[in-house]
């Protein structure tokens, strides 16, 4: 490689190394904000590194689990509660309005709205997170994964 | 290598290549993508969890797939031209922008009708849809900053500086769904692992995937051909050239 060349190169090399460092420092500092819900257990006891709960009041999107037999609904209205789990603490979600598709007890749920009490959230929006795997249902029976829509 | 890749610097060279290249890569894509789409969107399983919705990942995750790697491409060749100063490189990543550019959208629009009926929204703002928004946003830079300037060198290097910059995005897209929270799921394909996917779903979607690859080879080698043209049309071989085509 001939001096210009070499030259050319380790300048911007070194402009990229350069980019990428401040890419990933504001992207590191802006971690919690780049997330895109709590987990139960981060709205009780506060984010893993900086202790930081939500407060009452507050907007929130909070992801986990249904908890299989705590899905509520009004007989009269589109009203339903169910709770939601993590690793440890549950926090109750009560929605008023149409589930999407994938709802289901077991189901990852993402549900956003405003924290009413410290476990409770009033959610205007309930969306479904799926995995990712994907199979024909004969294998899914067969390695033991049911997923039979709800009838209420 | 530099021996073997040294005629290819020249344009007249590389513009043949390409034409000869074309119609090959053109056909596989062609027959790949018959069997591939018809085995992904026919005959299929249907998820067990998602039912008939799930063959939108055959056209999603292989125009992703393709959006993140053109990207790739496009600042290798932008590297190439920053150092070595090569002008048919320059050439190339204008080429490649607008095709990328175009898997980059097709990728938004199927994620979004696949959002829709899975997890009940078109659009939310995850790691993982915000920064391929930003690839698609890089894409049109690029495209931009080479129309942007009348002194095709000027706006060859500027755009060449905004596409490698711009690579910090990929590993970004990638790891996204594993460095923060984020309503997308994570990577199927593309990890070490086995790919969590039932081998009746696999083997359709890697056909479909090297079929849009090949696709994307002819359509940016055809694109290379015109750039090629265009920057070149005072040279002697490209009047020749435009000689021929007019005598037939």
């Amino acid at each position: 490689m001939n001096p210009r060349r070499k030259k050319r190169l380790t300048v911007i090399s070194s402009i990229l190394a350069g980019v990428s460092v401040v890419a990933g420092l504001s992207l590191y500092a802006l971690s919690q904000n780049i997330d895109l819900f709590f987990t139960p257990s981060e709205v009780i006891q506060g984010k893993a590194d900086s202790g930081l709960t939500p407060k009452v009041g507050q907007r929130i999107r909070v992801g986990g689990l249904v908890v299989p037999g705590t899905v509520k609904r009004d007989p009269d209205n589109l009203k339903v509660q169910f709770q939601l789990v993590d690793t440890g603490p549950l926090i109750t979600v009560k929605y008023d309005g149409i589930l999407p598709d994938l709802f289901r007890e077991g189901q990852g749920i993402v549900a956003q709205g405003t924290l009413t009490e410290f476990d409770t959230i009033e959610a205007s929006e309930v969306l479904a997170k799926h995995d990712e795997e994907y199979m024909p249902k004969e294998i899914a029976e067969a390695v033991g994964k049911h997923h039979v829509k709800p009838t209420y | 290598m530099w021996k073997w890749l040294h005629p290819y610097s020249n344009p007249q060279t590389t513009y043949n290549l390409c034409g000869t290249l074309t119609p090959w890569f053109a056909g596989i894509s062609a027959i790949l993508l018959t069997i591939g789409l018809a085995m992904s969107l026919v005959f299929s399983p249907p998820d067990y969890q998602q039912g008939e919705s799930v063959r939108i990942f055959y056209i999603h995750v292989p125009s992703a797939m393709l959006s993140m790697g053109i990207y790739l491409g496009m600042a290798i060749s932008a590297l190439c031209a920053l150092v070595w100063q090569m002008k048919l490189t320059e050439t190339s990543i204008a080429a490649m922008a607008p095709v990328g550019a175009t898997f980059t959208a097709i990728a938004l629009f199927t994620g979004a009708a696949w959002g829709k009926p899975m997890w009940g929204t078109w659009w939310v703002w995850d790691a993982r849809l915000t920064s391929e928004l930003i690839l698609l946003f890089l894409y049109l830079g690029v495209i931009a900053l080479h129309n942007a300037f009348e002194d095709k060198e000027l706006a060859g290097k500027a755009a060449s500086v905004l596409a490698l910059v711009g690579v910090i995005n990929l590993p970004i897209i990638h790891y996204s769904v594993e460095w923060w929270n984020t309503l997308h799921q994570g990577a199927t394909i593309s990890k070490f692992d086995k790919p969590s996917m039932s081998t009746d779903m696999l083997i359709p979607f890697a056909i479909s995937f090297f079929g849009f690859a090949f696709m994307v080879a002819s359509l940016i080698c055809i694109r290379f051909k015109a750039e090629i043209i265009a920057r070149n049309s005072m040279r002697p071989w490209v009047k020749a050239l435009a000689m021929e085509k007019e005598a037939n």
